[in-house]
């Protein structure tokens, strides 16, 4: 497959994965405060759990990526992310209740309730970044260049995602509404990847 | 050759690093002095906010800040006659006994400087009062300079209310009267704003409860807010008095009494009240049913609750 391709695709979906991971992330402290309030402990929670969740991910992809890196596989992460995001959109509230009336300190309510909304889904997103970079890499010598545009880009992601959803998304839609644009973002993201992938592996296979 | 040397930043810049420096030093010194006789007595930076008490020769104020200069006072009492309510807001609050009198057990969201409380503890010393305060600085900072005590009567509680008030409604408890005064600086908290927020507050109420919320009369927000309270509470009092940016709820489980028996009420409440700087008389005019907003703004849920977002 003709390598600029995959490296434009590669780069909007790490966009992409660094857009929905911050913005799932804001959003957390919303879903939450209903439960456990807005205090500053409720934010540590959300915070604690997503840099677990990512560098769990981070691990994880790295690791997959040692063994026949594809698109197809690339795609799946995204698919499984869309997938282990409906609990967050279908049963949170319901979650949140029974929590809420099992643990007392809202500082472990807020936590516990963090771990099971957020870090599966989390983790996956998290495994895209090594998975992205295992893909485009093609010499030790080019990787560190590699690796760099990669943080970039799906860095810039997540700060247009901050900002997009604390400053317009949550003034125009539900919460929920963001939630299932994001499900059909990774979806459609996941398929993009899956049948590129599929594409040029029966070309040339 | 001779080395010659290269003039360095000082000796080319020197008058302007000088004037700069004079310049800063001359705006602190009149940020510190020049604010119509206003001293600091304590400044404390606290978990959630900047915590500032001033006093000038008439009353000492808490206020929340976000610069030294930009800040709204949080509370304040005058020196002289500590009952005496300073804002109006107080008095607005306190005149909803004309619609309900006599609660046994009063819940206040946010302390402040601990006005409410001090307040209804005067007029009702049988009552028990029960304060959800987030921040326990603003606790402290209460009882070290507004002469805030906790008593057998009334009791803080540290910590968010939206989980305070779940749990309470979980419990079972019911509080004749529910007062909304939580600020952070700029608004009420998001999460304090909801429909399913004031579905818990009604838990709460027994059947000749009254819920009261101090809000602000700012445009959108307005709208958003007032929908949003006739949607839980139906029908309810707009207290609005010019010459303040206050807008006091009072929304009631019971139907709502006509300006005739306010007014026939209010001459009952006259002596009771005139210590807190008030003639209650007056303000049956200031209580309106009048729905004076726009109806078509959408309601606030935990869902759609951008608040700050449209106050500005």
């Amino acid at each position: 497959m003709p390598k600029g391709l995959q490296t434009i695709l590669v780069m909007i979906l790490a966009f992409i994965a660094g857009f929905i991971i911050m913005s799932i992330e804001l959003l957390g402290g919303r879903i939450l405060a209903p439960y456990f309030g807005s205090s500053i402990y409720v934010w540590g929670s959300v915070i604690t759990v997503f840099m677990l969740s990512l560098s769990v991910g981070y691990l994880t992809g790295g690791k997959l990526s040692l063994h026949k890196p594809n698109l197809v596989t690339y795609g799946t992460f995204f698919g499984g992310a869309a997938v282990l995001l409906t609990p967050l959109i279908l049963w949170a509230n319901p979650i949140m209740e029974t929590l809420f009336l099992q643990i007392e300190d809202p500082r472990y309510g807020s936590l516990v309730v963090s771990m099971i909304l957020f870090f599966i889904p989390t983790s996956i997103l998290g495994m895209i970044a090594p998975y992205s970079v295992r893909l485009l890499v093609q010499s030790t010598h080019g990787s560190g260049h590699v690796a760099g545009k990669l943080y970039f880009i799906s860095t810039l992601g997540s700060a247009v995602g901050t900002l997009a959803t604390s400053f317009y998304l949550v003034l125009w839609f539900e919460v929920n509404q963001i939630l299932i644009t994001m499900f059909v973002a990774l979806v459609a993201a996941g398929c993009a990847a899956i049948l590129t992938g599929k594409k040029f592996q029966v070309e040339t296979g | 050759m001779k080395n010659q040397r290269a003039p360095t930043v000082w000796s080319q810049f020197k008058w302007h690093i000088i004037f700069f420096v004079a310049v800063a030093f001359v705006i602190m010194v009149s940020d510190l002095f020049a604010q119509n006789g206003v001293r600091y007595i304590h400044q404390e930076r606290s978990l959630y906010r900047n915590i500032v008490v001033t006093e000038d020769s008439n009353r000492r104020c808490m206020r929340f800040t976000i610069t030294s200069r930009i800040g709204q006072n949080q509370s304040c009492r005058f020196l002289k006659n500590a009952q005496e309510l300073v804002f109006p807001y107080a008095k607005m609050t306190l005149s909803s006994l004309l619609v309900q009198d006599n609660p046994e057990r009063i819940l206040i969201v946010g302390l402040g400087g601990g006005t409410l409380p001090d307040t209804y503890s005067s007029m009702f010393s049988e009552a028990e009062i029960i304060i959800s305060e987030i921040d326990e600085a603003v606790f402290r900072v209460a009882r070290d300079y507004f002469g805030f005590r906790e008593t057998e009567k009334i009791k803080v509680d540290i910590g968010d209310a939206r989980v305070y008030i779940k749990r309470a409604g979980l419990r079972g408890e019911k509080f004749d009267l529910v007062i909304l005064d939580a600020f952070n600086g700029e608004y009420i908290p998001e999460h304090l704003m909801t429909v399913e927020f004031l579905e818990e507050v009604k838990m709460l109420l027994p059947d000749d409860g009254m819920v009261i919320a101090n809000t602000f009369s700012t445009s959108r927000l307005y709208a958003a807010e007032s929908n949003t309270y006739q949607s839980v509470f139906g029908e309810f009092f707009n207290i609005r008095m010019s010459g303040t940016g206050n807008r006091v709820i009072v929304a009631s489980m019971q139907p709502l009494p006509d300006r005739n028996t306010l007014e026939d009420r209010a001459p009952g409440f006259k002596r009771r009240l005139t210590p807190f700087g008030m003639d209650v008389t007056r303000f049956p005019q200031y209580m309106s049913r009048n729905i004076n907003w726009d109806t078509s703004q959408r309601i606030l849920t935990d869902q759609y609750s951008p608040a700050n977002l449209l106050n500005n």
